[in-house]
């Protein structure tokens, strides 16, 4: 794995915000706008959705990214491609290595499945989804899709095998963005406390934004 | 030796052209076969509620839950609500790929050239992601409706190092798969090469679809009793049926 660093200064960012464990955060970042995402305390999956903010029914397409760059992980130079085929944002740097787009959001109902029947009322990144755009008004349950989570580790094998492991991130571990046109971006900082992915123990993650 | 759970004889059969389109209610207790009857076809699948389109076809959940990148025999497809829309009882290939997705109008035309219905008639270059769209909007569904999508009869690697491998000639001509639906399932599907074929030729192959009664759906889903995230997938979608 390569790790590239970001020359850019928060002091100078025009925007911080840290979104506590376990919440959504609902934004926009305008065409230009670098985007970074801090895993402030380390091993903390941030589950992201991407839409065109001039368009909310185009949004991030997980297949047609992995095919476009050949590779099943996402790092610095992936490009994200929408469902109609244009770029919405590239990743420009990446101290972490490497980022999940197969692994999907935790939610009550896959909760069920993948855990036990009784965990259907634990906090999930879908009930994030849904509260974040329905307030919002623009987004609706049909507008969430394959979502990618930046700082979760989910190695694929060979044979068709593949695992959620613990992270690879560490505490201050960041992913940068530029965006290719003006965003929503829809986050649902991780509860999951059933497998590793937040290190069984979802903590805040910041956002920061450079025009 | 592969068991099947029908009898021989199909309820209907039909073959979709390469690069045609089609879809159709899957209802509880049928088995859909998908037989490639000339080698190297490839089929794009989505698959829905009948009932509550909202709920779909969840690659992630489908990957993640069973803790597989590929798809075969004793896998079930999870929608986004924890329940089963389709598994796969028997399967002559091994391998099914859940990555590749399908290309749209410039990415086909990027790949095999100009090929416009003006010229061509209807021999002209269809792309996935236009024929999934217009058959999901036979059903009033819409661009946000279009999620990761299956490609049956394909086979796509992954390296050490993350990069995809497409297996060229992995289908041979007779290879097919069949699914068992445990709830009424809207199937939409497209009959066309896989994206990351290297064949630079459109040249889309048919596939046969054949529609059974399920003998023993009871046994159908004991098939499908693999893995404990299964009988609770399987669990929900009985719940569901009350």
């Amino acid at each position: 794995m390569t790790l590239t660093e970001s020359s850019k200064n928060p002091e100078q960012a025009v925007f911080r915000h840290v979104i506590p464990a376990g919440e959504h955060y609902l934004f926009e970042v305008k065409k230009g706008q670098t985007l970074r995402l801090l895993d402030l305390d380390g091993n903390q999956a941030i589950d992201t959705l991407f839409y065109n903010a001039d368009n909310p029914r185009e949004r991030y397409d997980a297949q047609r990214t992995l095919r476009r760059q050949g590779n099943v992980y996402l790092t610095t130079g992936s490009v994200l491609w929408s469902g109609l085929g244009n770029p919405l944002l590239t990743i420009t740097a990446d101290t972490c290595g490497r980022h999940d787009t197969l692994g999907g959001a935790c939610a009550q109902e896959s909760n069920t499945v993948r855990y036990a029947l009784d965990k259907r009322y634990m906090h999930s990144c879908r009930d994030n989804f849904l509260c974040a755009c329905l307030h919002d008004g623009r987004l609706h349950k049909r507008d969430i899709a394959a979502n990618i989570n930046f700082f979760m580790n989910v190695p694929v094998t060979e044979e068709g095998g593949l695992t959620f492991e613990d992270g690879i991130s560490a505490p201050g571990k960041y992913v940068e963005l530029r965006a290719e046109c003006n965003v929503i971006v829809l986050i649902s900082n991780c509860p999951q406390l059933n497998n590793p992915c937040n290190g069984w123990n979802p903590t805040p993650a910041e956002v920061l934004v450079w025009n | 030796m592969t068991q099947l759970h029908h009898a021989a004889t199909p309820l209907r059969e039909e073959t979709v052209p390469g690069g045609g389109h089609l879809s159709f209610v899957l209802k509880r207790g049928q088995i859909l076969r998908l037989t490639d009857t000339d080698g190297g076809a490839n089929v794009s699948m989505m698959m829905l509620n009948a009932h509550e389109k909202s709920e779909r076809l969840n690659l992630p959940d489908t990957l993640k839950g069973q803790h597989t990148a590929k798809l075969t025999t004793g896998h079930c497809f999870y929608s986004d609500m924890g329940r089963v829309l389709t598994g796969i009882m028997a399967d002559t290939c091994g391998w099914h790929d859940p990555f590749g997705g399908v290309l749209n109008a410039a990415e086909t035309a990027e790949k095999y050239g100009q090929g416009r219905y003006q010229e061509l008639r209807n021999g002209f270059y269809r792309n996935g992601m236009d024929n999934l769209l217009v058959e999901m909007g036979k059903w009033d569904l819409g661009l946000e409706d279009l999620l990761m999508v299956v490609n049956f009869f394909s086979k796509v690697s992954v390296d050490a190092d993350g990069s995809f491998r497409f297996i060229s000639g992995f289908s041979q001509p007779g290879s097919f798969v069949e699914l068992y639906a445990p709830m009424d399932t809207l199937i939409v599907l497209t009959t066309l090469q896989h994206p990351m074929d290297p064949n630079p030729e459109y040249a889309p192959r048919p596939v046969q679809l054949s529609w059974f009664t399920a003998e023993d759906t009871q046994a159908c889903e004991n098939a499908l009793h693999t893995r404990a995230e299964n009988d609770r997938a399987l669990t929900n979608t009985h719940l569901f049926a009350l």
